[in-house]
Parts: structure tokens; sequence; C-alpha cells
């Protein structure tokens, strides 16, 4: 059995722990144990790619303990790709908070830690309580990470944040006592044995469970009408916290792919395809409400939240028209958004703090004091965000669109998505000359410092992913479509973690 | 017993989901309390109700309590007690930093709002 799929649970966790003890020395120590943990991480994440790329599931039972009783780790191609890009996303995270977030309130770096564990935890359980705890654990550690720096805004917004995920919390306990209660049990692969089989009385009552899953999820990934704590949080958190948590929503969607194809998918008897039918007008809804949020957002940060929220309503829609094509290209939209509206929000920063007291409020203010480099970024930021050619959002809404085009709700999904582009288009224009090219010059305090290139370099990298990912395109697309060929084979999956064919398990 | 366990669950969730909805953050973290318990217990159902087994199974034993969910609630007792400690301490910095106890954050909202 190779060991190596623990790796990523096991390694932050000690990392994290090591932090603890090293708090009370310098920050370079604490800088130097965080780098070279996540460092690590990455090497970890793309060994399991690699190990996963050639289509076999592995599966890790902790303790060694038989499938249905004890816990255990499944590595298949979507949990590697989602540990890869955790640890990519983090590392450039980590080197923009090493210019000096770090060290504005204590613990930092063993949050920073510990919440990698439990994104890195969650994507590779195959364990439906086991994704709980991992869920407490990342949101545990964003809980102190978003109040990280203090101030009245963060703690406003971190009040708010901490409560609505504990009462989501609380029901998703309720929807796992239902599914104990009702099946009798709580891995993944097993459960999807026996909702097949489940009679009338309990179905019904599973049925309630699963929604109420569901609406956890759809907390998670901020989808209408649960989204309102999203963008007053992450416009109030520190820029690399914000760049981080521009996963978190993602962890949502990823239990959305996990949990609903492979226990209420297609075989699932009386609950079969529970998701899609909600999936599609949810998605649509959150893409409309967020694109007005978009249009009515009067600072930068905001704005950038707002895109969070759209890209996951995006992510939805191609969730639920839940065909082969359809998830691939969920996926591909999955990873160019979060580096996209990650970058953007470690933009936000730079941009905010060369513009005095006016920060990053749209209107005209004082010159930037490096128009043409942070003026490029944002354009280039901003179309991938939105959608233009050349680069990797054109690619993503492109596969989504084509694979609606085949869904029976295909003249909605292109309407909303379509109008939603143009208007997202047309907010990050003004926002752009209201940034950039309607400055006053003479207006404004002392000359702003420019950026240094070191400062630059982490909005920079992940904007070149999302280039990697168009140049790279032909490659990850086919590993997407690999990957929703995967989801989709329900009985393989049974089989990798039970360890007996579908039809003699049951 | 199912009677008491379910009619205890169901007021404890509408007691928690009132005080949930209030304004003032302390009322709020208090409904979090009783909804976390009234979770507890449901999880604890979810192995259904049984009086007079043994804890502790021997050889020959033909019924026994399901071990599952009390596992299970002692995770979510863990954790719902160490959630409720930080919000508490995150309540009471807010109070401090901002002034006012009101969720929002805001002392005026809180005025107007009228009911504590």
């Amino acid at each position: 059995m190779s060991h190596w799929i623990v790796l990523p649970v096991l390694l932050p966790a000690f990392a994290a722990v090591l932090q603890l003890l090293v708090q009370r020395r310098s920050l370079a120590v604490q800088r130097g144990v965080g780098f070279t943990a996540t460092l690590a991480l990455l090497a970890v994440a793309l060994r399991l790619l690699a190990e996963a790329a050639t289509g076999d599931r592995v599966v890790y039972r902790l303790g060694d303990w038989p499938a249905p009783f004890g816990i255990v780790l499944v590595l298949d191609r979507l949990s590697a790709l989602l540990v890869l890009l955790t640890a990519s996303v983090a590392l450039v995270a980590l080197v923009a908070a090493a210019r000096g977030w770090d060290g504005r309130g204590r613990h930092f770096h063993a949050l920073f830690q510990f919440q990698l564990m439990g994104l890195c935890g969650a994507f590779l359980t195959g364990d439906i309580f086991n994704l709980f705890v991992f869920f407490e654990i990342l949101l545990i550690a964003s809980y102190g990470l978003l109040v990280h720096g203090g101030g009245a805004a963060r703690l406003r917004s971190g009040f708010r944040y901490v409560i609505l995920n504990l009462t989501a919390s609380s029901l998703f306990l309720i929807a796992l006592g239902i599914f104990y209660g009702t099946t009798g049990t709580l891995n993944l692969a097993d459960l999807a044995l026996k909702v097949a089989t489940l009679g009338a009385p309990e179905a019904t009552l599973l049925h309630a469970g699963a929604l109420l899953l569901l609406v956890v999820f759809a907390v998670k990934a901020a989808a209408l009408p649960l989204y309102f704590w999203l963008p007053g949080a992450y416009a109030a958190a520190s820029a690399p916290v914000a760049a981080l948590f521009a996963l978190l929503t993602k962890v949502g969607i990823y239990s959305i792919l996990r949990v609903f194809p492979l226990v209420f998918g297609g075989r699932a008897g009386a609950l079969a395809e529970l998701a899609p039918p909600v999936l599609v007008p949810a998605g649509l809804a959150t893409l409309a409400a967020a694109v007005a949020g978009v249009l009515a957002a009067r600072e930068l940060g905001r704005l950038v939240a707002y895109l969070v929220v759209a890209s996951v309503g995006t992510l939805l829609v191609a969730a639920g028209i839940a065909s082969e094509p359809a998830v691939a290209a969920a996926l591909f939209y999955l990873l160019q958004s979060t580096v996209v509206v990650g970058g953007l929000f470690l933009l936000v920063e730079r941009i905010a703090e060369q513009r005095g007291e006016l920060a990053d409020r749209l209107q005209p203010g004082p010159a930037v004091a490096q128009p043409g480099v942070l003026g490029s970024l944002y354009c280039v930021g901003a179309m991938a965000a939105v959608g233009l050619p050349p680069l990797s959002g054109f690619f993503g809404k492109l596969f989504v669109l084509r694979s609606a085009l085949d869904a029976p709700a295909a003249v909605w999904i292109l309407a909303v998505v379509l109008t939603s582009s143009l208007l997202l288009l047309a907010a990050l224009a003004r926002a752009g000359s209201d940034l950039f090219w309607r400055a006053e010059p003479g207006r404004g305090a002392p000359a702003p410092r420019p950026a240094t290139a070191a400062e630059l370099f982490p909005t920079a990298a992940l904007f070149a992913a999302s280039v990697l990912l168009v140049v790279a395109a032909g490659p990850v697309w086919s590993y997407a479509q690999a990957t929703a060929a995967q989801l989709a084979d329900v009985e393989a999956y049974v089989r990798a973690v039970l360890g007996v064919p579908w039809s003699a398990a049951r | 017993m199912e009677l008491l366990l379910a009619s205890a669950i169901g007021v404890l969730v509408a007691a928690g989901v009132y005080l949930l909805l209030r304004a003032r953050s302390f009322p709020v973290i208090l409904g979090l309390a009783l909804l976390g318990y009234a979770t507890n217990l449901f999880l604890f159902a979810s192995g259904r109700v049984r009086v007079g087994l043994w804890p502790v199974i021997t050889d020959g034993m033909k019924e026994y309590p399901d071990p599952l969910p009390q596992a299970l609630v002692l995770t979510a007792i863990v954790i719902g007690f160490g959630m409720t400690a930080y919000v508490l301490v995150l309540a009471l910095r807010a109070r401090i930093e901002l002034g006012s106890d009101h969720v929002d954050g805001d002392a005026d909202d809180a005025d107007r709002g009228g009911a504590p």
C-alpha cells in the first residue's frame, strides 16, 4: 500500500504543529518552515497527480481497517488535481503573505498550514463523516485567517462568517445523522450501494437528508440565496488570505461533484439524479445575482468578491447539466477561475496602496504610481475573469456553453451566461477606467511608493498560470475529460474501495 | 422514550433557531449552542434508541447498542465546544472594537431596531 496519499494531510499537520513551536522565534524561521512544507506539499501533489493520471484509483485504509468500517482515503484524478491546485495557490499566497502580512498578528503560519491540511483532507477522503471533520478543520483555520490583521471591518464580517458556517455545520451533522440512521454506513462507496436498495419510508427520509446536505454544500460554495456572507468577508480579508479563500468556495463545488453523482447518481433507485434539477436554476440565479453585485460594487475588493460568486454560479450550472462534457468543463473552469480570482485579490491590494485614502474605492482619484504595469495586469485579470479570448476564461466558458447545448434548459443557460458576461465586461471596464484613466494627477497626498517586482510577482504568477492553462489547454482538457469519465464510473469506485464488484456487493 | 427524545430535539431546535435570528450577538451564540445540543441528540438517536443494553460486548451477546453514533457525537461535542469558545471570544472582541454587540456591528442600526 502506497503511503504517499496520506502525506497531503500529515505534512501540513506536522508543519502546523512545528509552526506553533517556533512561533516565538523570528518570522524568518516561520517563513522557512512554511515554505519548506508548502514546497514539499507541491512535490507530493505532483507525484500524486502522476499516479492518478494512470487512471487507477488508489485506496488508502487508515489503520488498515477494512473498507466500510474504517476510514479510507481515495486518490483519483479529481482529488489529485485539486490537491495540486491547493498546493500551487497556497505557495503563491504564502509568497504574497511573506511580504509583511504574516507579521501583523500571531499564528498566521500555523493557521495557514492547518487550512491546507483541511483542504487536502477534504479532497482526499472517501468517508462522509471524515469529510465533515476536514470541513471543520479548514473552517476553523479560515475563521482565524479571516480576522488576521484585526480591525473593525474584519471582526464584523468575521463574526457573521463564523455564525453562518457553524449553523451550516449543524445542518451537515443532521444530514449525516439521517444518512447513518437510514443506511447504517458513512463510507461513500458503501452509501452508494445501500442507497440503491432502500425501501420507501427510508428513501423519503434520506431524500430530506440529501437535500439538507446540498444546502450545506451550497453554503460553502456560496450559491444563491446563501452567498450573502461572502462579499463582505472576502473583501475584508487580507489579500493573501482572500487569494487562498478563492479555493474555499471550490470545496463546496467539489463536494457536490463528489457526493451527488456517486451516491445519488443514475443508479440510486428512487433517489436517482437528485441534485441536477436543482443545481441549474440555482446556478443561473447565483450568476445573475453576482452580476448585479459586480455592477453595484463601489470598491474593487467587493467587486472581485462578487466575481467569486459569479464563478460559483457558472460552476453550479455546469455541475447541474451533469453530462460528462459538462463536468469536464466545470473542472477546467474551476481551475481557471481559482487562479484568476486569486490573482485579482492580490492585485487589488497593490492598486489600493497606491491610491492613498481612496484605497480600492471605485471613484476617480489620484493616479497610481505605475499605471502601465498595474493597468496591464488589471486588464489581463479582467479579461480572464469575464471570459474574453485569448485567455483561459474564454475557453472555460466556451466549454461550459458547448456542453449546455444538449441540456434541456439550453436556451436559459446560453441567455443568462452570455448576458452576464456582457454585463461583467461593462462593469469591469467601468471600474478600470475609474481607476486608471480618469485619474486626477494633481489630487492626493505624496507620490505613492511604486510596487517592487517581488510584490507584483504573486499576481503575475497566478495570471501566468491562467495563460499556461490556454497554452496547455489540450492536455488539461483531456485530463478533465478523463476525470469526468472516472467520476461517472460509480461501479469502479465501489469496486476500488470495497474490493468487490457492484453486483456481488449487492 | 422516543417521544421524549424527539420532543426534546424539536424544542431545542425551535429555541435555537429563534435565538439565532436575534440581532444581538449573545443570544445568537446561545442559539447556536442550543442547535448544537439538538444536533448531538439527533446524531445519538441515529443509532436507534434502546434501553437496558450492555455497553461492553462479551461472547454470546445477541443485542448491543451501536457504538458508532456515540463516537460521532463525541467528535461533534468536541468541535462544538471549541467553536463556542472561539465565537464567544470573537464576539467579545467585536463588542470592544465596534462598541456594539449588534450582529451587524452598527450601534445606530441596533437602536433603531428596538428589540434587544
